[in-house]
């Protein structure tokens, strides 16, 4: 293969990744080219293992090259064509795609124009006043129209988390800290001639936590969840180091659906995302899939957790003390909301509630926007007070 | 004394054996390349892999120093990279009062010179006394992201900004590897500067391999067992599976026990060296163990 057509080559394959979401930038395709002269690859495997080390760098991403590597490099010819399948004037003619190839690779493959979906519009005629909004924070989602839905879906998107912050260890200067900053004391100082030495004080940093979310949406979370993944959108793309994950009878990782900035883009990509929507709950497997595959992963750096939850459990909370206790300890603090705890004759009866409620921080009501902004409020105070409040459930 | 570095994948993968480093085709290639375009590797994989020990076995075989720097939370400049020495300075600038001499931009050129400035491990690799030295950056991941930021100064143009001084440029880059548990992502931009690695667990071959090399004292018999029980284990569902380094204490072990064979009591007692949470144990100890150290030895015995 002559250093043009090897260019060429490793260009399409890259724009093939590409377009099955993996993120190469035109510079790891010439850092690749590079590589491959330089390990003067003459095998496949060879070939293989130079370019992922090269364009991979999550190895969550390997199951995508390896099948994209396969039928690329098969046979280049081929692979060739079905870049051209890609173009827009050549779809509807492309062969059906290999029963075990993945769904992302056959979308960046066979990419097809998607029907547009002729989209709800709900016209709202009337602004809202201050009073009406005031009797929409306080409505259950359970019980709003599609008009105050809407508006509802409005608020919520400014709505934002102040969670409270922790300590660092990284020091910023600050006029009563209790760090001497050495560094700066010495330069003021030489600033002066060096006869007098005025001390130039530190203080740590204070720094949100990573927030780790954890979302039922089982049928029974079904009213209230819809509304809570808006909130979720609102504070995942208010700043960085936020996770979230949904469950039903499993658990699916939507932080990267939630990423888009566009609430409806998000919320449709999150609708592709979840498999089990509104179906049965498991509570106690879910969390343990969480504390086992991403627990060690996403939880360090003193992360919070919020665990959105009725508490209704199909397996009447089997296994489910012993996860909660395992996430309850590998996190910094764990809160739990709940929408049934707008019900004065809440009780906690439920097996499944039983078994989770020892090892909460915090359990707050979560159903209608008063809750949401109490939920804000309560979550930027100090949380000590919490455990007080709680121990009357227990 | 510096030796050459490798020329072909095939030469990376030799030196790494005669490091004592038993590496499959995908970890030479990748360390070639690095080596080759003097480019940082990435690593990442689950503890107890033998992520550092790449490090190690470069370092040694290349014949250049090893310069590590053990990240953790909170970690600075002044612990990465370089720090003045104040009490020094703070000598220096009483010697020039008593000596009643020097004038102000005499002495602050004075005090903020080469002199009184302490080299961290990043500087110290910009900065080596011989050639080029080995930078292990140990887990990274438990640092926090301004660290990464700051990195990337370093990692993309060999060189660190010192204000009162000016930049330290490396003459050669040197060899860099970064290692990550994955206890969160690191971000695009430090990974798009390296060359990735997933270190994975050896296959039951290359682990045997490995014990024959790390633990020569044990019996050939006793190490097919050990990796056979071990790579059953590693199919079970476990919160935290044995890395090789577990294998190799474990074999280690069971040869001060003077064993020679396995034996479900003994594997009972030993398990504690495999496996260090309280849940895999609970599950593995007893019947279970004792049904996979029958089958390991009949597929050692195989």
């Amino acid at each position: 293969m002559t250093e043009g057509r090897l260019a060429e080559n490793v260009m399409h394959f890259a724009r093939l990744l590409r377009a099955a979401g993996l993120r190469i930038g035109p510079d790891r395709v010439i850092d690749c080219v590079n590589a491959l002269q330089i390990a003067g690859a003459n095998n496949r495997e060879d070939w293989y293992w130079t370019m992922s080390a090269v364009l991979l760098s999550k190895q969550e991403q390997r199951p995508i090259f390896d099948q994209a590597f396969r039928i690329f490099w098969r046979d280049p010819k081929l692979a060739e064509k079905m870049m051209q399948l890609m173009l827009p004037q050549a779809h509807g003619r492309a062969p059906k795609p290999e029963e075990q190839q993945s769904q992302r690779l056959t979308d960046a493959l066979f990419a097809q124009k998607k029907q547009e979906q002729p989209s709800e519009r709900i016209e709202l005629e009337a602004r809202l006043t201050f009073s009406s909004r005031e009797v929409l924070q306080r409505m259950d989602f359970d019980t709003m129209s599609a008009a105050e839905l809407a508006e509802a879906k409005k608020l919520i998107a400014e709505m934002r988390l102040p969670l409270p912050v922790v300590r660092t260890r990284r020091f910023r200067p600050h006029r009563a800290g209790r760090r001497i900053d050495l560094r700066r004391t010495l330069r003021e100082s030489l600033r002066e001639g060096g006869d007098i030495i005025p001390l130039v004080r530190a203080a740590p940093r204070e720094l949100h936590p990573p927030l780790v979310v954890l979302c039922d949406i089982s049928g029974s979370m079904n009213p209230y969840s819809r509304m809570f993944l808006h909130f979720l959108h609102a504070i995942t793309n208010d700043r960085d180091r936020v996770s979230v994950f949904v469950f039903g009878t499993r658990l699916t990782n939507i932080t990267r659906q939630l990423r888009h900035r566009d609430v409806d883009v998000a919320m449709a990509k999150v609708a592709d995302a979840i498999k089990d929507w509104s179906g049965g709950t498991r509570i106690g497997g879910s969390l343990r899939e969480f504390n086992w595959r991403w627990g060690r992963r996403v939880l360090g750096q003193n992360a919070c957790v919020l665990l959105v939850s009725d508490g209704l459990d199909r397996e009447a909370g089997e296994g489910l003390a012993e996860e909660m206790e395992r996430l309850a300890k590998s996190c910094r603090y764990l809160v739990w909301l709940n929408p049934l705890l707008r019900y004065d004759k809440f009780e906690a009866r439920p097996a499944g509630v039983r078994a989770m409620l020892p090892h909460v921080d915090l359990f707050l009501p979560v159903h209608n926007l008063k809750s949401l902004i109490d939920l804000a409020r309560t979550l930027s105070g100090p949380m000590t007070r919490m455990n007080q409040e709680n121990r009357a459930w227990r | 004394m510096a030796h050459p570095v490798p020329k072909s994948i095939d030469e990376t993968q030799t030196l790494l054996a005669a490091g004592d480093y038993v590496a499959d085709r995908s970890l030479a290639t990748s360390l070639y390349l690095s080596l080759a375009m003097k480019r940082p590797l990435f690593l990442e994989g689950e503890a107890g892999v033998g992520k550092t020990e790449i490090a190690k076995v470069v370092a040694e075989a290349l014949g250049r120093e090893l310069i590590r720097l053990q990240c953790y939370e909170g970690l600075d400049i002044a612990q990465a990279a370089y720090e003045w020495n104040y009490p020094r300075q703070m000598i220096e600038i009483r010697m020039a009062e008593a000596e009643g001499a020097a004038s102000r931009e005499g002495l602050e050129q004075d005090i903020f010179s080469e002199r009184f400035l302490i080299r961290r491990p990043l500087l110290r690799a910009l900065q080596p006394l011989g050639a080029a030295p080995v930078l292990l950056i140990d887990e990274l991941d438990r640092t926090d992201e301004p660290f990464e930021a700051y990195l990337l100064e370093v990692l993309s143009d060999w060189q660190i900004t010192i204000p009162e001084i000016g930049t330290v440029r490396a003459e050669e880059p040197p060899v860099v590897v970064i290692t990550s548990n994955r206890t969160r992502e690191i971000h695009d931009a430090v990974k798009r500067r390296c060359f990735y690695h997933w270190v994975d667990y050896p296959d039951a071959k290359r682990e045997l391999e490995i014990l024959r090399r790390k633990a020569p004292r044990a019996q050939e018999s006793l190490s097919r067992e050990v990796v056979a029980f071990v790579q059953r284990l590693r199919k079970s569902d476990l919160f935290k599976q044995p890395g090789v380094a577990e294998t190799i204490d474990w074999a280690n072990c069971l040869v001060a026990l003077d064993r020679v064979a396995l034996d479900p009591e003994t594997v009972n007692n030993t398990l504690g060296v495999l496996l260090k949470y309280r849940d895999d144990l609970e599950k593995v100890a007893g019947e279970e163990a004792a049904r996979m150290v029958a089958e390991a030895k009949t597929a050692a015995a195989a």
